[in-house]
């Protein structure tokens, strides 16, 4: 077995650095001071200072002996959460391939000003991430903008075309976290048990979204009484799960790990409980927006509502916040696809799916903790810990000693709208304008540096 | 304030215009003619004209509606009853209907309709009232009452039974 | 009278599509959908365009109502025959009329279709008349149309076909007087009509007594129930008691998609004989939005019979159309 070495957005050199910090160049050394110290997987709720030295925790509370005080810089967070930084295990930067809609840089930097400290990203780029060359040249980019930390999902095929098996095991050597055939399907089901063959015999984590070409062809929005009223062509809900179902016996046979992404009915929720109460290595991730907005949302006057998999009935979006709450689905993505404005002026069946998430993926979570949706003790783990474990990011999403020092602080009354002049990213295709949220990212630090500071966040001092 | 002019009863002003329509048909400036009144006010008066003409042939009515020239200041009104002119208007001498001749525009519109359907030989206008404020060169022929008003104040028709016209004097903003 | 009908349940959305329609003094600017437009803006229409009527019989078939404005026909899909009335509608209101024919592969990136429309109103056009072969393109195009154009939806996608809804409504209205007592049903590929769509939010806010529509299950579309309708497959049990029986167009592309298996089964089931056409009310009448395939939804007899409307359903769509462009002109000012 390959174990996955740790991936680091911000390492040059992963042997001559194991731990991605260069002390002096990528790291410093900080003490936050006071804050609201939150990490429910270590049973972590209380204020306190963190210590941190050479991209880790090195201390809590009390200062660690080899930490100098005088060289540290230090924040006074009283009154502000420290949480671990957000991991997006599914997120688009559209570099290399599609730099008109947005780019590693200015994406990592919409990342970071909103919590999120790690974005996976799917092969679906151009050139596809089928070989290692491009995952590198994916982390060099994330290293040169120094924000997030940005790691490569592999293809599962050669091209995406699911023809051909892509040489899986070298690009996890080479800092793959998992690998996908994204939206991509693999027609052949006889290839795609063999791929999964391939992947269990590395203990390869597969993403798969399921989605069946045929039977979402042509597709725009949910088959139902929107679709029906608005003569919009709909994707019916088994378009999800009759491939989940196929998959599903798949993995039954290869005991392959699964991480179903971006689920969207109900339906395919029960699949997924019945999977995993018969101890199938399945787990499951739901986008943000898929926990707020439903068929109903669909505005044909603008393509912000236009996503895939489509956006549901409320049962559904219903049955995905309960899900979410009781562990069936273990976390959340932001499935943060930029768009040039081109992308999204058009009639809506003719705009291109997706939406700019990476911004409201926290908010939008911490939003159902405060409708009681959601405790935030599970909220925070769908966004740190749970998507560390899954894709052997093994150090990050958590607050421990020792633990990377990937961390964000939020400001969680702080009443703010996402609008034109607050959302950072280079897409401007959110359907969330105009909405109201309470928690603000004031501070991100990644792998000990900080990476992000809200002018009005705050107090430093050295 | 100042007075109101003295209207003429329905009667009187329908027996003026009567009485020279007739010298006008006895002295041969109309031959046959066909009447014609506009929509609403006009047809009410042409109506009586007609019946007491006896007139052989139906009474035509114009809608001018489609042929305004303030349909963009007014919009449209969506119960039109449309124009019925039951007779070929081509080369007959036509008279035409209004109950107030003021600044022209309607029978413009209305001569410009006429001319849709044909070629008249001749148009002759009979009004109850003419007033001042005339917008373009337009004359009646036969006119029941004269009056000069103030631009404020409008002459109402009402009808068709009974017939009956007033003043009225729009409110001055202040 | 039919009872214990269903009204449309039809669930408010976030943002309502329709609302586009009306200017800030709450007139009727663009045509684009029947909903949202209520039995007020739809009995006006129809009342319009029963004064226009008379116009077509005359012997200068014009008024000079728009004299001067430029109506451009701005079809992304074929369709000489929908055009025609729209040009016809024009030109008898006096306008200018620009047909510009654009097939959608020219322009199925969304930036040249708003390229498209800056060009043409930079020829100072006051109104677009558009068909497009997908959903909610009018929308868009009224969106960012130039403040001061008017935009009328002929044909969008599976979404809507407003006008021909309401020249079907007019033509009822002039046979069978009131909407409360009659029973429609519409027969055929529901699902793929957006002119069944405009009809059912039409006849649903003039408040028919029974709304039904007929077909397989491949052609009716889920959820449909909610939109105001009773839906059978069966055509001899929908057909029963009914007064108007409208007949949808079945384009062939259907068989190739596997949504039936063949012309002559569905004929068979659903295709208009006179055979069926007695299964309806004596005095029921026959429609179509044309072009009819003779053989395929209707047969001969039935589309030439004494109970056909289809031709003055064509000739009350230029009434109904020069109604709609003159109201939707008159709003800008």
């Amino acid at each position: 077995m390959i174990q996955n070495p740790p991936n680091l957005g911000i390492d040059l050199d992963p042997v001559r650095h194991p731990e991605g910090c260069r002390p002096g160049i990528d790291c410093d050394t900080w003490l936050i001071r006071g804050a609201r110290v939150i990490d429910p997987n270590n049973q972590l709720d209380t204020c306190t200072d963190v210590y941190i030295a050479d991209g880790l925790i090195v201390g809590m509370g009390a200062a660690p002996a080899a930490f100098v005080l005088e060289q540290a810089q230090q924040v006074d967070a009283q009154g502000q959460w420290l949480i671990p930084g957000v991991i997006d295990t599914w997120a688009r930067l559209r570099e290399p391939g599609q730099e008109h809609k947005a780019t590693i840089a200015t994406e990592t930097l919409a990342a970071v000003a909103s919590g999120i400290t790690t974005l996976c990203i799917p092969p679906d780029t151009d050139p596809v991430l089928d070989t290692v060359a491009v995952a590198r040249f994916i982390k060099r980019r994330a290293q040169l903008a120094g924000r997030a930390r940005v790691v490569a999902i592999g293809a599962l095929t050669q091209g995406l075309k699911g023809e051909l098996l892509a040489e899986m095991a070298e690009l996890t050597e080479g800092g793959c976290v998992a690998i996908s055939n994204a939206h991509y399907p693999v027609r052949d089901l006889r290839l795609l048990r063999r791929a999964l063959e391939y992947a269990a015999t590395f203990d390869i984590l597969v993403v798969i979204q399921p989605e069946d070409p045929s039977l979402a062809k042509w597709g725009c929005a949910h088959e139902g009484i929107i679709a029906t009223r608005l003569g919009l062509p709909g994707i019916p809900v088994s378009a999800e799960t009759a491939p989940l179902a196929q998959l599903l016996a798949i993995i039954a046979e290869t005991g392959a790990r699964i991480h179903i992404n971006n689920l969207s009915s109900r339906a395919a929720v029960r699949l997924i409980e019945q999977a995993k109460s018969e101890g199938l290595p399945v787990t499951a991730s739901v986008s943000a927006h898929h926990l707020w907005l439903s068929e109903m949302d669909t505005d044909t006057l603008c393509g912000n509502t236009h996503v895939q998999p489509p956006l549901r009935s409320l049962r559904d979006r219903d049955a995905l916040r309960s899900a979410l709450a009781d562990g069936t689905i273990d976390c959340v993505i932001s499935d943060h696809q930029p768009h040039e404005s081109d992308a999204k002026l058009a009639p809506f069946p003719a705009t291109e799916p997706g939406i700019s998430g990476l911004e409201t993926l926290l908010p939008l979570v911490l939003k159902l903790v405060d409708d009681g949706l959601l405790t935030l003790e599970r909220a925070l783990d769908a966004l740190t810990r749970r998507p560390a474990d899954l894709f052997g990011l093994t150090n990050s999403g958590r607050i421990e000693l020792g633990a990377r020092a990937d961390l964000a602080l939020i400001n969680p009354d702080t009443l703010w709208t996402l609008d034109e002049t607050t959302l950072q990213s280079a897409g401007r295709d959110t359907p969330f304008f105009g909405w109201d949220f309470r928690h603000q990212t004031t501070a991100t630090w990644v792998n000990g540096k900080q990476v992000f500071f809200r002018a009005d966040g705050p107090v430093m001092s050295q | 304030m100042t007075s109101l002019p003295e209207l003429k009863s329905a009667n009187q002003l329908l027996d003026d215009c009567l009485q020279n329509l007739q010298w006008a048909i006895e002295q041969g400036q109309l031959n046959n003619p066909l009447m014609v009144g506009i929509h609403s006010g006009g047809v009410w008066v042409a109506e009586a004209l007609h019946q007491r003409l006896q007139l052989s042939e139906p009474l035509g009515k114009l809608n001018i509606t489609f042929y305004r020239d303030d349909f963009n200041t007014l919009g449209l009104h969506p119960q039109v009853a449309p124009s019925q002119l039951p007779v070929d208007i081509d080369g007959r001498d036509i008279i035409l209907v209004d109950d107030v001749l003021y600044t022209g525009r309607t029978i413009r519109a209305a001569m410009n309709e006429l001319f849709d359907y044909g070629r008249p030989a001749r148009i002759w206008l009979a009004v109850l009232f003419e007033r001042d404020g005339r917008e373009l060169p337009i004359s009646a022929q036969t006119v029941g009452q004269r009056l000069v008003l103030s631009p404020r104040q409008q002459i109402h028709v009402d009808g068709p039974h009974p017939l009956t016209a007033h003043i009225v004097t729009r409110e001055e903003i202040a | 009278m039919a009872v214990n009908f269903v009204r449309p349940l039809i669930p408010k959305l976030a943002t309502d599509p329709w609302a586009i329609q009306f200017d800030a003094a709450g007139h009727l600017k663009h045509l684009l959908t029947i909903e949202g437009l209520g039995s007020t803006w739809i009995t006006r229409i129809l009342d319009t365009a029963e004064g226009f009527m008379s116009v077509s019989d005359r012997d200068i078939k014009k008024v000079p109502l728009l004299r001067g404005r430029t109506v451009v026909n701005l079809f992304f899909e074929a369709s000489t025959r929908t055009r025609t009335t729209f040009e016809l509608a024009a030109k008898r209101l006096s306008a200018d009329v620009l047909n510009i024919n654009l097939s959608t592969s020219a322009t199925t990136k969304g930036e040249s279709l708003l390229d498209t429309l800056r060009n043409i109103e930079a020829m100072q056009a006051d109104m677009f008349v558009v068909r497009h072969e997908q959903s909610g393109a009018a929308h868009f195009i009224a969106r960012h149309a130039a403040p001061h154009v008017s935009v009328l939806n002929a044909g969008d996608g599976w979404h809507a076909h407003p006008t021909q809804a309401l020249l079907d409504a007019f033509t009822i209205r002039r046979i069978k007087g009131e909407f409360a007592p009659l029973r429609i049903a519409i027969v055929g590929d529901v699902k793929h009509s957006r002119v069944a769509r405009s009809q059912i939010h039409a006849f649903n806010s003039l408040n028919v007594g029974e709304l039904r529509v007929i077909g397989p299950r491949t052609l009716i579309p889920n959820d449909i129930e909610p939109l105001g309708v009773r839906v059978y497959h069966d055509m001899r049990a929908g057909l029963k008691d009914v007064d108007i029986i409208i007949m949808l167009r079945l384009q062939r592309e259907r068989m190739e998609s596997g949504l039936l298996p063949s012309e002559q089964e569905f004929y068979r089931l659903y295709g208009l004989t006179e055979e069926k056409l007695k299964w309806a009310k004596p005095d029921a009448i026959v429609m179509h939005p044309g072009p009819a395939n003779r053989g395929v939804e209707i047969e001969s007899r039935v589309a030439d019979g004494p109970q056909s409307v289809i031709l003055q359903q064509v000739s009350n769509g230029i009434g109904v159309r020069m109604a709609v462009m003159a109201l939707c002109m008159s709003a800008e000012s």
